[in-house]
């Protein structure tokens, strides 16, 4: 009988470049500045790391493929490595092969680091993955990810009668928050605070999404170093404990049958149902202090809080009104600027997340930290609504 | 009795007022006509909008079997892979059907439809379908570049059910040097107009017009209509008094609202003439181009059978204006343009996937799951339905002709495109299945969730450096 991972695993160390437009700083910059925190943070030696797993979601613009980079780079003595992509959801897919790996008892120490270089493009905005290969400019629209997410802020409008201007505003309140948080952050990408109006009269990206309702396109890099349980308490006296680990992915049904609504997640909702009944949290609302959720941009952090039952359906719109994500409300969300304002480097973007509520239960986040927070969740989302990668993570002391 | 079975026709949905190509262009001299010309999308072609004229004509008789197509244009696409092709491949008639592309000269539509007539007539064809088409490219400022429009005119030649019986034919050549364009070259050259219009039209339009009647015994008289390819209108109302045409009997040449369409232009006004001819009216038509093609055609009972068709009259009424000289240059590359390093990333072609997936991505032929009966664009192997999930268990369906409800859209500025934003959405097909589709011919701010939609058959991009311009099926909100 499978148990889950519950309880089996901790985080020892963890490590996180600043984010940004980093036109200083190659790859392998970010990928060692990332190491070296999480490495002094774990007080381990290299020595000590048994297996790793290394996460880039597009090598073909960085550093090439396959595992031998971070080998190289790092000077790691001939261990296991293993490159994952799971689109913008691989940091955590990399986190996952090493919590997985250390919970089998096949090894005691893993490390897993994510690291994503976009901006040597020249452009704004991700490149497109090409998501179906040589078949993608014959059978693709020629479309962007805005856009993609964009159709879920039409749709979700027309579902709940939701005028633009409404609509415009509570999207607007989602972005002016993060912008807030990321503000005080200084390893965020964008640190500004903007006002609900700037937002809304932003140039439009992809309609109704305007420049604000987008995140960050950055560089950077972030670690971790995982342990079995019963030993972390020998590395340090705040280990922080995977409670739950789940991934769910699109089976097509989305766009190929047509019951789905187009408003909602279906992968995201049903790996917070896996998550949580792997933690074993009865009341989401209630018993998640905090989560870092994947809001590439605004329209999915509001339906993310449906889809992992912070909200319920259909109802977003009265929570953010009410604050109840801001810093000081009573489920704070993205309290280090989220993609939004700390940027998204795709690679590194899920161990960014697990950075801040690592540092957050450990009560080290600075001048960002929240009173007494027991439970923290990252939802890392790859692909478009229509069809995707969503990964949730719950972790507690 | 060979003759024509439907008819049909496209008419880009843009149209530039000749003023404002005027203002762009008045350091170079004046205008030589007023009104306005129908300008082809950014994603339109003359294979695309043959497969346009070619889907009007075909509309409510897609069971019928059509063993030929004849495709004319004087812009091709392609020199080197068949067009015709291409556009058998959109409509989905099938490999068992004789294939041929008619060009080089403004007469090539009239051609292509005797040479079709001619094939049923010998029985080696059965039902063909000739479409013509041009989108043409000139020196900006030329006289051809105010004078030229785009458009496409098909019809459906056969012996069963015709509406207007093909009676007889008359052709001549010469070579008579009015415009060419060397292969390689994309903008024609053109001789002096005094010349093209005394020795060109004034003189070989009357010589095939004698022919005909002539060769048939027929009088001018006989004729309801009797309509001829001229560019310059000028010279249009002259040879109708040298051919001793009543006003009523002249057709209008559609230069002040279309332009002159090349190798479609005397299609396009034949379809206009059979839109209000009633039975037993008799037809005169005469291409010019290094000499003349002309016939004629008796409009049968059956005319009363062909509605809902866009025709040249629907077509005329459904526009937008192209407010700018400068967009326009853009739309057929005359212009460099600024798409941003993102619209500079390589694109790359695999043919071999062309080739394998060609009914799916041009004839936008997808599968319906024989047990639960779901549709599916792309086609699928297992079903996606959840309770059902039945494993090759598909039956081809095309959705090129189905109609469908907008699921959701944006509109994007981020998207490279020549004309930005790029709307694009779901759309759910009437009969079942969604599919994400380009949008195109729309005005961003009029879209709205559950707004109907047809498709229509467009580039979707050019790939110079491999020789390839891909095609594919896009959402136009339908406009009623």
């Amino acid at each position: 009988m499978a148990e889950g991972i519950k309880d089996k695993v901790a985080i020892i160390g963890m490590g996180c470049t600043r984010f940004g437009e980093r036109f200083d700083a190659g790859p392998q910059d970010l990928m060692v500045e990332a190491f070296v925190e999480c490495m002094e943070d774990a007080g381990i030696e290299k020595k000590d790391i048994q297996a790793a797993w290394w996460g880039v979601h597009m090598p073909d613009i960085s550093v090439g493929r396959g595992a031998t980079v971070l080998g190289t780079t790092l000077k790691l003595p001939f261990i296991p490595i293993t490159r994952v992509e799971n689109y913008c959801a691989t940091g955590s897919e990399a986190l996952r092969g090493a919590v997985y790996a250390v919970a089998s008892g096949a090894y005691d120490i893993c490390l897993a680091l994510g690291m994503e270089k976009l901006k040597d493009t020249g452009y704004g905005g991700l490149p497109l993955a090409g998501g179906m290969g040589y078949k993608s400019p014959l059978y693709s629209v020629n479309r962007t990810a805005p856009g993609e997410f964009a159709m879920m802020a039409t749709k979700y409008f027309s579902q709940y009668n939701i005028s633009p201007q409404d609509g415009k505003l509570m999207l607007a309140k989602v972005s002016a928050k993060s912008h807030k948080n990321g503000a005080i952050n200084p390893k965020a990408h964008l640190r500004k605070e903007v006002t609900v109006e700037q937002i809304i009269n932003a140039p439009i990206i992809a309609w109704p999404l305007g420049l604000f309702d987008c995140c960050g396109v950055s560089d950077g890099a972030a670690a971790a170093i995982v342990c079995r349980a019963d030993m972390a308490k020998s590395f340090r006296p705040d280990p922080v404990y995977v409670k739950a680990l789940q991934i769910a992915v699109s089976s097509g049904e989305e766009v190929l049958y047509t019951k789905w609504d187009g408003s909602h997640v279906e992968a995201a909702y049903r790996a917070g149902i896996a998550a949580y009944k792997e933690a074993g949290i009865k009341n989401p609302r209630e018993e998640v202090s905090m989560a870092e959720v994947h809001d590439c941009f605004s329209i999915t952090e509001a339906v993310t809080m449906e889809d992992l039952q912070f909200s319920p359906r259909g109802r977003v719109k009265e929570d953010i009104e009410a604050g109840r994500f801001n810093a000081d409300g009573p489920q704070p969300i993205q309290i280090d600027g989220g993609l939004k304002c700390f940027g998204h480097p795709i690679g590194a973007s899920g161990l960014r997340m697990m950075y801040e509520m690592y540092k957050q239960l450990q009560g080290k986040a600075g001048n960002r930290q929240l009173k007494n927070p027991k439970i923290g969740l990252t939802h890392n989302m790859g692909g478009f609504p229509s069809v995707n990668i969503v990964s949730v993570c719950i972790v507690g002391n | 009795m060979v003759g024509i079975v439907s008819y049909g026709a496209h008419i880009p949905r843009f149209r530039m007022d000749r003023n404002i190509m005027q203002l762009a262009l008045l350091f170079l001299g004046l205008a030589p006509l007023r009104g306005e010309k129908a300008v082809a999308n950014w994603d339109e072609d003359s294979i695309t909008m043959a497969v346009a004229a070619a889907k009007d004509c075909l509309g409510g008789q897609e069971s019928i079997h059509v063993d030929g197509l004849y495709f004319a244009t004087t812009s091709p696409t392609y020199s080197l892979r068949q067009n015709a092709g291409i556009i058998a491949a959109a409509l989905d008639i099938g490999s068992a059907t004789r294939t041929m592309d008619f060009t080089d000269s403004a007469k090539a539509g009239t051609s292509a439809l005797l040479s079709a007539a001619d094939a049923i007539e010998a029985g080696s064809c059965n039902c063909c379908l000739v479409s013509a088409s041009d989108c043409r490219v000139s020196k900006v400022g030329s006289s051809i570049d105010y004078i030229y429009g785009d458009g496409a005119a098909a019809f459906l030649v056969g012996k069963e059910d015709i509406i207007a019986s093909l009676d007889g034919s008359f052709s001549t050549t010469h070579d008579f040097v009015d415009r060419r364009r060397l292969e390689g070259e994309r903008l024609e050259h053109i001789w002096e107009e005094r010349f093209i219009r005394e020795e060109g039209y004034m003189k070989l339009i009357p010589e095939a017009v004698e022919g005909l009647i002539k060769k048939y015994a027929l009088n001018i008289k006989d004729f309801s209509k009797v309509l001829y390819a001229c560019s310059f209108p000028p010279v249009h109302s002259a040879l109708a008094k040298i051919l001793g045409l009543n006003p009523e009997q002249v057709q209008d040449p559609l230069l002040m609202t279309v332009g002159d369409t090349g190798a479609a232009h005397p299609l396009m006004m034949l379809v206009a003439a059979l839109e209000e001819a009633r039975p037993g009216d008799r037809i005169m038509v005469i291409s010019f181009g290094q000499g003349c093609d002309a016939f004629y055609l008796t409009v049968t009972e059956n005319i009363s059978r062909i509605k809902d068709k866009k025709g040249v009259k629907r077509n005329l009424t459904n526009k937008a204006p192209l407010g700018s000289y400068e967009k326009y240059l853009a739309f057929r590359k005359l212009m460099p343009v600024e798409v941003g390093i993102r619209g500079e990333e390589m694109i790359f072609t695999s043919f071999s996937i062309v080739s394998r997936d060609n009914r799916e991505l041009y004839g936008m032929v997808g599968s319906r799951c024989i047990k639960c009966g779901t549709p599916c664009w792309p086609a699928q192997r297992i079903c996606p339905n959840p309770d059902c999930g039945a494993i090759d268990k598909m039956e081809p369906y095309r959705f090129a002709n189905k109609t469908g409800r907008i699921f959701t859209y944006t509109s994007d500025f981020l998207a490279p495109s020549i004309d930005p934003p790029a709307s694009y959405g779901f759309i759910d097909f009437e009969g079942g299945g969604r599919a994400g589709l380009d949008f195109t011919d729309c005005d961003a701010n009029s879209l709205k969730v559950g707004m109907p939609v047809e498709l229509s058959f467009r580039i979707k991009y050019s790939d110079e450096k491999r020789a390839a311009v891909n095609y594919g099926w896009k959402a136009v909100p339908i406009v009623s």
